[in-house]
């Protein structure tokens, strides 16, 4: 096949699986919203009907995987078409992380019932490809020289993969604040009720961080190492490097506040969200509008 | 009824003010106040252009908004990375973190050196407690146990006490103390390194003297006579574009090398692959085109003859340049601009619609009066002061072409291209990347390591007790002693 073809075929998965997304995330929010029955005049949890939910909530997980392999297929596809890794620009990047986004999700999932949260995933995942088709989309192209080493590979990977993983930590952070707000007021609203509970969301998002920090922390190393051998130096307070210099204290601040101080609940999670967003600013802002080493011609 | 009595203030005196700061300093909440706060301190640095990575942005800045800039500058808003601010809490950290490490480290060391703790008389009460009757050689067995499982012991009357897994505070500290190693690799960098560039044309050598830089920094402990020698000779260029998309594929430049043994070498440079001369390294940073003019007077001697270098202005090697002329009398000046494809564009004039040298055209203005070279005022080698210069005339050339105007003529005789070497020495960057390394493995024992003890008894009418006790791993540690009677019950 030529690469022509390859690209046109990457072109088709990804819009496959924005399809197959739209419909997850159309599953998942008929589970959420209205498949349990709650019979008349009870508010008992144990009382209420999750067939319906469990049957819709299996359907969005078949179709959360199938989506997955689509862009998978669209991802590698891609590569095929460049004749090098799909890590070149920031369309690029895009489907890449909502890749290693919604993989997180799954691999989590197989430990812990989060089906609850892929009317998020779904949706999150749904839009990164969108705007990733819709405004960052570049026709296949080769890399710029400066990207041509095998070190593109190990330090791109790792930070999509920490990426994938600290905004995945993020969403459970994010839902933590929200049942604990809404414990705290009148109770959990009936689709909720089923949700894991408040220490396991805490845990969990804490797991997480403390799973994907060494790998962060790798990938700016493997960046580092690479700018060494491409810009003559291996730290030159580059706009990207700034950031992810931020983000990585950002974590190990909120490392450091769980294991030595003690924090956990709300202050955590909103810590937690806080270091998420550096990483989210990091590749929004320095990407589009900022200057320096990382940003290659269009985005 | 008052009491007159003067109260008493314990003397703290300078000692203990000294004391008290130092504390206040290396506790570990201060350290990472002071991580944060030099992430906080980084955001100017990534949000406002920097001197050092572009300067000509910072140029913009103090043209859009003086004011402004002036006040951002009187803040090192521009150098924030090496605003005595930034560095202030750079050193207060490199402090704090030493004072915080290094006590810490001592009392692991000394910890990991001691015995456990004694068995405590009730066992019940802790993780994991189990008894069974036992056959009378359980201890003997513990021990074997203990010993291949690298845990550390202490045998008593009766019973054994056993503690492993000061890897979790081992990494902790082992990452902390990398942290610090990694600074003194920065700092080491920047007192001891050197970093210059220099352009040069097709045919030209660099020689690695201090006069062949277009510009050269050294850190504060170090100059010109630190220089190792080598020279790099620019054989060709070839740089590969993409036709679809216009852009850059590869970049080699072939050279010859000379280092400090006489060997002539041939080598290519590429983005991602350096030339290594002992401590300095050798990089490809940029490229572009060099016109290679030769200007006559009236009567056909030779004012002017070479290769300008031109500065790029986009992806498609649009580049500006002047030639000077002071030998010309009166002196010469041409405003120039150079693109490899030519095409003429409505609106833009002459644009270049392709990098590579397929319709190249040096279009220039030529000026008559005083170059102002002699006024000690540094000039860009790129343009020209035409404040005190009249316009004589205005064309452009393919290579091969001369243009006469009144007093002389200019010879578009070839392009060549020239690159930007930079020349990069960084001692320090070893320690760095040690540092790096070092910091990953600690962290990673940190966050994965655990620390457990586990407790044997045999009481005297033969039962055995068993039971452990787990920081931050509790299910680990019932794998562990789940594992543990199982040998000793002398289950296979």
């Amino acid at each position: 096949m030529t690469q022509t073809t390859w690209a046109y075929l990457s072109n088709n998965f990804v819009y496959s699986a924005m399809g197959v997304f739209a419909l997850t995330f159309l599953v998942h929010a008929f589970e959420t919203a209205w498949a349990v029955k709650v019979p008349a005049g009870t508010t008992d949890t144990q009382k209420m009907d999750y067939t319906k939910a469990e049957k819709a909530a299996r359907i969005g997980t078949s179709l959360m995987i199938l989506a997955f392999i689509l862009l998978f297929g669209g991802v590698v596809s891609r590569g095929l078409a460049n004749g090098h890794v799909p890590w070149g620009n920031m369309y690029e990047f895009s489907i890449t992380g909502a890749l290693a986004f919604t993989g997180a999700y799954l691999i989590a999932l197989r430990k812990h019932d989060l089906r609850w949260l892929g009317l998020f995933v779904s949706l999150a995942a749904l839009l990164t490809v969108g705007t990733a088709v819709t405004l960052l989309y570049r026709d296949s192209a080769p890399l710029v020289p400066a990207l041509n080493s095998p070190w593109l590979i190990i330090h791109v990977i790792a930070a999509i993969i920490s990426g994938g993983v600290f905004l995945f930590s993020n969403v459970i952070a994010g839902a933590y604040l929200y049942l604990d707000s809404r414990e705290r007021g009148s109770g959990r609203p009936v689709w909720a009720t089923r949700l894991p509970s408040l220490e396991v969301l805490d845990q969990l998002s804490y797991r997480l961080v403390a799973f994907v920090f060494p790998l962060w922390t790798f990938s700016v190393i493997a960046g580092a190492i690479w700018a060494e051998s491409a810009w003559g130096r291996y730290w030159g307070w580059d706009p990207k490097e700034t950031w992810a210099f931020i983000t990585w204290v950002a974590y190990a601040a909120y490392l450091h506040a769980r294991v030595t101080i003690g924090w956990k609940g709300r202050r955590a999670a909103w810590l937690c969200l806080f270091a998420g967003s550096t990483f989210l600013f990091n590749y929004v802002y320095v990407n589009v509008w900022g200057t320096g080493k990382h940003t290659y011609s269009g985005l | 009824m008052t009491i007159d009595k003067e109260v008493d203030l314990p003397e703290i005196g300078a000692r203990g003010l000294a004391r008290f700061a130092w504390r206040q300093l290396t506790s570990m909440r201060t350290a990472l106040i002071l991580l944060m706060l030099m992430a906080i301190a980084s955001i100017p640095g990534s949000l406002l252009p920097q001197r050092n990575q572009n300067p000509m942005a910072v140029r913009e800045y103090f043209e859009n908004d003086p004011e402004l800039a002036k006040w951002i500058d009187r803040f090192s808003g521009f150098d924030v990375f090496s605003a005595p601010w930034f560095s202030a809490i750079y050193i207060l950290l490199f402090i704090s973190l030493i004072g915080c490490v290094l006590p810490r480290t001592f009392e692991h060391l000394k910890l990991v050196r001691a015995k456990p703790p004694v068995t405590p008389k009730n066992l019940q009460k802790l993780q994991g407690y189990t008894t069974f009757a036992g056959q009378g050689d359980e201890l003997t067995r513990a021990q074997e146990f203990f010993k291949k499982n690298h845990f550390r012991i202490r045998v008593q009357d009766g019973s054994i006490s056993a503690e492993k897994g000061y890897l979790r505070e081992s990494g902790n500290l082992l990452f902390h103390l990398s942290l610090i190693l990694i600074l003194v690799g920065v700092s080491i960098g920047s007192l001891f390194g050197m970093r210059g560039d220099a352009i040069i044309v097709t045919g030209e050598r660099f020689i690695n003297l201090a006069t062949s830089y277009d510009s050269i920094t050294y850190g504060k402990l170090t100059n010109e006579r630190s220089l190792n020698t080598f020279s790099v000779r620019l054989n060709q260029f070839v740089a590969q574009y993409d036709p679809r998309t216009n852009s850059p594929l590869d970049y080699s430049a072939f050279v010859t090398t000379e280092d400090e043994s006489g060997k002539l070498v041939e080598r290519v440079i590429k983005v991602n692959s350096p030339l290594t001369f002992g401590s300095s390294r050798v990089y490809l940073q940029a490229n572009g085109y060099a016109p290679v003019v030769t200007v006559r007077d009236e009567i056909g001697n030779v004012n002017f003859q070479g290769p300008v270098t031109f500065l790029p202005q986009d992806s498609n090697l649009r580049s500006i340049g002047s030639i000077k002329v002071p030998e010309a009398s009166p002196q010469l000046g041409f405003v120039s601009s150079f693109v490899p494809t030519y095409q003429r564009d409505p609106e833009a004039g002459a644009v270049s619609v392709y990098p590579e040298l397929l319709k190249p055209r040096l279009l220039f203005s030529i000026w008559e009066g005083d170059l102002g070279l002699d006024t000690g005022v540094p000039q860009s080698i790129y343009k020209i002061d035409t404040t005190t210069m009249t316009r004589i005339a205005l064309d452009s050339l393919s290579p091969g072409e001369r243009y006469e105007f009144t007093g002389g003529s200019i010879t578009f005789e070839k392009v060549e291209p020239w690159i930007n070497l930079a020349v990069v020495r960084d001692p320090g960057k070893s320690y760095s990347l040690i540092g790096g390394i070092l910091a990953l493995a600690g962290l990673l024992a940190s966050l994965f390591g655990f620390r457990r003890r586990i407790w044997v008894r045999v009481l005297s009418d033969g039962q055995v007790e068993i039971a452990g006790l787990a920081k931050n791993n509790a299910a680990a540690l019932d794998i562990q002693l789940e594992k543990f009677v199982g040998v000793l019950r002398g289950d296979k």
